[in-house]
C-alpha cells in the first residue's frame, strides 16, 4: 500500500495539494500585501530609524575625519598631531560650513562648546603650524581636557551616550559614567512621575467606568444606547475642543473657581489650581481616556448572564461577596485590556499635558517634543521613546506573566 | 376552600404558600394573577405552562429575584418578602446551569460552603458527597466549559444541593439536553429528591416530564393555574380545555348541552350527533360546551359499549402505523383531525382510508369543558 496517491491526471497527490494552497496563499498574501506595505513604512521603518537614531549620531565623526582617524588610532593626550588634525578639519568645516553641526554633537554632552566650534572655524582659513599654538591664539579653551575627553566620545558615531543622557548620567573626562548634577537631573524623574500619573489616571478611569459600564450592559436598551451615545460623544469631539473647554471649567478665573466662589465654598483669593499642574493633567486626561476604559469592559460585562449573580445569591452569598468572588474575577479581562489600554495611551499623552499640564504636569512626550521640535537633539528624543517603548514593552510582558494576554478583551 | 379553618391549618402545615400573590413587571398588565398555592413539606411539584405563562416569575419570586406585587409567599410558616435571597436556604437549578466559568467543579461546590463559613475539612467531605450523588466524583477538577451538558447539568444539581436546602427551585433544567440524557436525568432528579426529601419546586413546559416526574402538577396559562392535580388526574379528568388540550393527545368535539343527568349529560353537537359526557364545567341545559375524549378511550367495537350508548358516524382518512401502536385520523362531525389510536394486537383492526365505522366511548371518558 505504499504506492504514492495521485490525481485523476497523474500528478502526486501532495504535489497538487501543494500546488492548490499556493495559489491561494498567493493570492492571500497580495489582497495583505498594501497593507504590509503601509505598516512597514510608517510603523516598523520610522521606529527602526529612531531605534538607530537613539545609538547613532555622526554630528560629529561626518565632519572631522582627521580627528576621528586620529582618536581611533592613539589613546594618549594630544600631541602635535592631534592638534594639527583639528585645525585642518576646521578648515575644512568652516568651507563645508558645519562647523556648526560639530559644534552642536559637542554641545550636547558639554554645553557652551557650540560657539567655539563657529567662532573657531571662522577664523581657521589662516591657521598655520604649528598649530596648537594658533588654535589656543583663536580661543584657549582649546586646552581643556574635558574637551578633549567629550570629542573622543563624540567622535565614535555609535554610542550609548544618548540613553546615558536619558538616564541622568554621563561619561566624565575618563570615560567612567557618573550621575549628572543634581539640578540637571530630569529625565528619571520625569520618567517616573510619567509612570506614576499614567498610573493614577488608569485608576480613576477604571473607578469611574467600572459602575458605567456595568449599568451600560445591564439597563434596558433604550437606556443603554442612549448612555452608549453619551459615552462615546467624546470620540466624535475634536481632541483639542475637549481640552480646552476643559480649560474653561478648570482655570482659576474658570467655571469651577467661579461658582465655588459664588456659593461661598471658597473666598475670593482662595481660589483653587486646578490647571496648568499635575491636576489639570489628571481630570483632563481620565476624562479623555475614559472610553477607552469603558468599552472592553462593557464588551466584557455584556457577556455575563445575570443568572450568575443570581445563582451566588440562592447559594447563600451576599451582594458584596457576589461582587467580589463571581462578578468582579468575571470581568478581569475587560479591566486587563481597559487598563492596559488607558496606561500606555497615558504614558504616551501630549496634547493635553502640553496644553493644562503646566510646568508640574509635563510628561515625558512633552520632553521629546521639545527635544525634537526646540533643542533639535534627535538622538536623546529618540533616545527617551526608545527607553519609553521598552518600559511599556516591559509592562507588557508582565502582564502577559501575570493576567495571561489571551485573557485580553478589547472589544 | 370551603372551610376557613381547614384552609387555615393546611397552610400552617404547608412548606412554601403562595397567598393571592400577584405580580406585575411593568405596572399595566399581570404576569401572575391571584396565585394560591401550597406544598407540604417533600413535595416534588411541578409548574407546567406554554411559554410566557409565568412560570420562571414565580420562582423568581420564591427565590428572592423578584417581589410579588402584592400577596405574601410564606416559606415554613414565615412571610418571605423581607428575606432577602441569600438567606432564604433555597437551592437553585437555572436553566443555563450558572456554573461560575471561572471556577473549577469543586470550587463551584464549595462556594454556598464557603460562604456558610464551613471549614476546609467539612467543606471537601461535603463536595465529595454531593459529587458521588451525581456520579461526578472524577470530574471535581474540570471546569464547566470542560463538561458536556449532561455533566453541566448535574454539577448545578450537585450545586444545589450541596448544602443541604430544604427547598430546591429548578427552571428547566432539562431544556438543552438530548432526549436520552434527559430521560436520565428525569429519573436522577426524581431518585434524589426523594431520596433527600428535598421539596421541590420543577418548572418545564414538557409536559411528558411533568407527568413522569411529579407528585402534584400545576398548569399554569396566562399568570393563572389552571388546575392542580396529581398526573394521573390532571391527564384523564382535566378541568377545562385548556388543561385537556395542553396535556397529552385530545379530540374535541363542539356542541350544545342537549340533557342534564347525575354526572351524566348528553351533547348535541353542531353536526346533530348525539354524545355521551361527564359534565365538568357544565351546568345547564343549551349552555356551549367543548367536549373531549383521549385517542386511546376512542372505542370502534360497538360490543364494548354500554347498551344503549350514543356513537358517531366517521370517516377514515388516514392510518399510520407506528409499531406499537396504529393512528388513525378520522372526520368526525367536521372535525377532521379527529385521532384515535389503537395499540398493535394481534386482532386490531387495520382500517383502510375512506373505510365509514362507527365510533363510540365510555361516558365517563368524555368530558364536556367550557366552550
Ligand atoms: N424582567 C421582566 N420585565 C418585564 N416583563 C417580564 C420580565 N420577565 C418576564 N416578563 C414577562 O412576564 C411574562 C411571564 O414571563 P416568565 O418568564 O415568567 O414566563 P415563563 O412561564 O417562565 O416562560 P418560559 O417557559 O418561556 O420560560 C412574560 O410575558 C414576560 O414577557
Ligand atoms: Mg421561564
Amino acid at each position: 500500500m505504499a504506492e504514492i496517491l495521485t490525481t485523476a491526471d497523474g500528478r502526486p497527490l501532495k504535489a497538487a495539494l501543494q500546488a492548490a494552497q499556493a495559489r491561494a496563499k498567493r493570492r492571500a498574501f497580495w489582497l495583505v500585501a498594501p497593507l504590509l506595505l503601509f505598516v512597514l513604512l510608517t510603523f516598523v521603518a520610522p521606529i527602526g530609524q529612531m531605534l538607530v537614531r537613539s545609538a547613532h549620531n555622526d554630528g560629529f565623526s561626518a565632519h572631522m575625519p582627521r580627528l576621528t582617524a586620529w582618536f581611533a588610532a592613539n589613546p594618549g593626550a594630544a600631541d602635535d598631531a592631534a592638534w594639527e588634525a583639528l585645525a585642518l578639519d576646521l578648515q575644512d568645516s568652516a568651507v563645508a560650513k558645519t562647523s556648526g553641526i560639530v559644534g552642536t554633537r559637542v554641545n550636547y554632552e558639554l554645553s557652551g562648546t557650540r560657539s567655539l566650534f563657529t567662532s573657531t572655524a571662522r577664523k581657521a582659513k589662516d591657521f598655520a603650524p604649528p598649530y596648537r599654538e594658533a588654535l589656543l591664539k583663536a580661543d584657549k579653551d582649546w586646552d581643556d581636557p574635558a574637551l578633549w575627553g567629550v570629542m573622543r566620545q563624540v567622535s565614535q558615531a555609535y554610542s550609548g551616550n544618548f540613553f546615558l543622557a536619558a538616564a541622568d548620567l554621563a561619561r566624565d573626562a575618563d570615560g567612567t559614567i557618573v550621575q549628572v548634577p543634581e539640578d540637571r537631573r530630569v529625565y528619571v524623574n520625569l520618567f517616573v512621575k510619567t509612570f506614576v500619573l499614567a498610573g493614577v489616571i488608569t485608576l480613576t478611569c477604571l473607578i469611574l467606568a467600572y459602575p458605567v459600564a456595568h449599568l451600560l450592559a445591564t439597563l434596558p436598551m433604550r437606556w443603554s444606547n442612549l448612555l452608549m451615545i453619551l459615552v462615546l460623544l467624546p470620540f466624535w469631539t475634536s481632541l483639542l475642543v475637549r481640552t480646552t473647554s476643559w480649560m474653561v471649567l478648570l482655570q482659576q478665573q474658570g467655571v469651577i473657581n467661579n461658582m465655588m466662589v459664588a456659593a461661598g465654598i471658597i473666598g475670593e483669593d482662595g481660589r483653587i489650581a486646578m490647571m496648568y499642574n499635575q491636576t489639570g493633567t489628571i481630570i483632563a486626561m481620565t476624562h479623555i481616556l475614559l472610553p477607552f476604559m469603558i468599552l472592553p469592559l462593557y464588551s466584557v460585562m455584556k457577556t455575563i448572564p445575570p443568572s450568575y449573580a443570581r445563582a451566588a445569591r440562592s447559594l447563600g452569598a451576599t451582594s458584596w461577596t457576589t461582587f467580589r468572588r463571581i462578578y468582579l474575577p468575571q470581568t478581569l479581562p475587560g479591566i486587563g485590556a481597559g487598563s492596559l489600554l488607558v496606561f500606555i495611551l497615558a504614558v504616551g499623552y501630549y496634547i493635553t499635558p502640553a496644553l493644562v499640564g503646566g510646568a508640574s504636569g509635563q510628561l515625558i512626550s512633552n520632553l521629546i517634543a521639545f527635544h525634537m521640535q526646540d533643542s533639535l537633539n534627535w538622538s536623546l528624543a529618540a533616545a527617551l521613546a526608545a527607553i519609553l517603548l521598552a518600559l511599556v514593552l516591559v509592562l507588557y510582558w508582565l502582564y502577559d506573566r501575570l493576567i495571561g494576554i489571551d485573557n485580553l478583551k478589547l472589544g | 376552600m370551603g372551610n376557613p379553618d381547614l384552609a387555615a391549618a393546611q397552610k400552617a402545615e404547608a412548606f412554601v404558600v403562595f397567598d393571592r400573590v400577584q405580580k406585575s413587571y411593568d405596572g399595566e398588565t399581570l404576569v401572575v394573577k391571584d396565585l394560591n398555592l401550597s406544598l407540604p413539606k417533600g413535595e416534588f411539584l411541578t409548574m407546567l405552562g406554554p411559554s410566557g405563562s409565568g412560570k420562571t416569575t414565580c420562582l423568581m419570586m420564591l427565590a428572592g429575584f423578584e417581589t410579588a406585587t402584592h400577596g405574601e409567599i410564606l416559606l415554613d410558616g414565615r412571610p418571605i418578602n423581607n428575606i432577602p435571597p441569600h438567606k432564604r436556604g433555597i437551592g437553585m437549578v437555572f436553566q443555563n446551569y450558572a456554573l461560575f466559568p471561572h471556577m473549577t467543579v469543586a470550587e463551584n461546590l464549595s462556594f454556598p460552603l464557603e460562604v456558610r463559613g464551613l471549614g476546609r475539612a467539612a467543606r471537601e467531605e461535603k463536595i465529595t458527597r454531593a459529587l458521588d450523588m451525581v456520579k461526578m466524583g472524577a470530574f471535581a477538577n474540570r471546569r464547566p466549559a470542560q463538561l458536556s451538558g449532561g455533566q453541566q447539568q448535574r454539577i448545578a444539581l450537585a450545586r444545589a444541593l450541596v448544602f443541604q436546602p430544604e427547598l430546591v427551585l429548578m427552571d428547566e433544567p432539562l431544556g438543552a439536553l438530548d432526549k436520552q440524557l434527559r430521560e436520565h436525568m428525569q429519573f436522577e432528579i426524581t431518585r434524589l429528591a426523594h431520596d433527600l426529601g428535598i421539596t421541590t419546586v420543577y418548572v418545564t413546559h414538557d409536559q411528558t416530564e411533568a407527568l413522569t416526574m411529579s407528585d402534584r402538577v400545576a398548569v399554569f396559562n396566562d399568570g393563572v393555574i389552571q388546575q392542580l392535580a396529581p398526573p394521573a388526574e390532571l391527564y384523564e379528568k382535566p378541568q377545562n380545555s385548556f388543561v385537556a388540550q395542553f396535556i397529552g393527545e385530545n379530540n374535541t368535539l363542539e356542541g350544545v348541552v342537549a340533557e342534564m343527568g347525575d354526572g351524566t349529560c348528553v351533547v348535541r353537537l353542531d353536526d346533530g350527533g348525539l354524545i355521551d359526557a361527564v359534565p365538568v364545567n357544565v351546568t345547564r341545559v343549551g349552555e356551549r360546551t367543548r367536549v373531549s375524549i383521549r385517542p386511546e378511550r376512542v372505542e370502534m367495537n360497538a360490543a364494548r359499549l354500554q347498551p344503549g350508548a350514543h356513537t358517531l358516524k366517521a370517516v377514515v382518512r388516514e392510518f399510520i402505523y407506528m409499531g406499537d401502536i396504529f393512528r388513525t385520523r378520522l372526520s368526525v362531525a367536521g372535525n377532521d383531525e379527529f385521532i384515535i389510536k389503537t395499540r398493535n394486537a394481534p386482532d386490531a383492526l387495520r382500517l383502510e382510508p375512506g373505510a365509514e365505522i362507527d365510533i363510540g366511548w365510555l361516558p365517563q371518558d368524555c368530558r364536556a369543558l367550557d366552550a
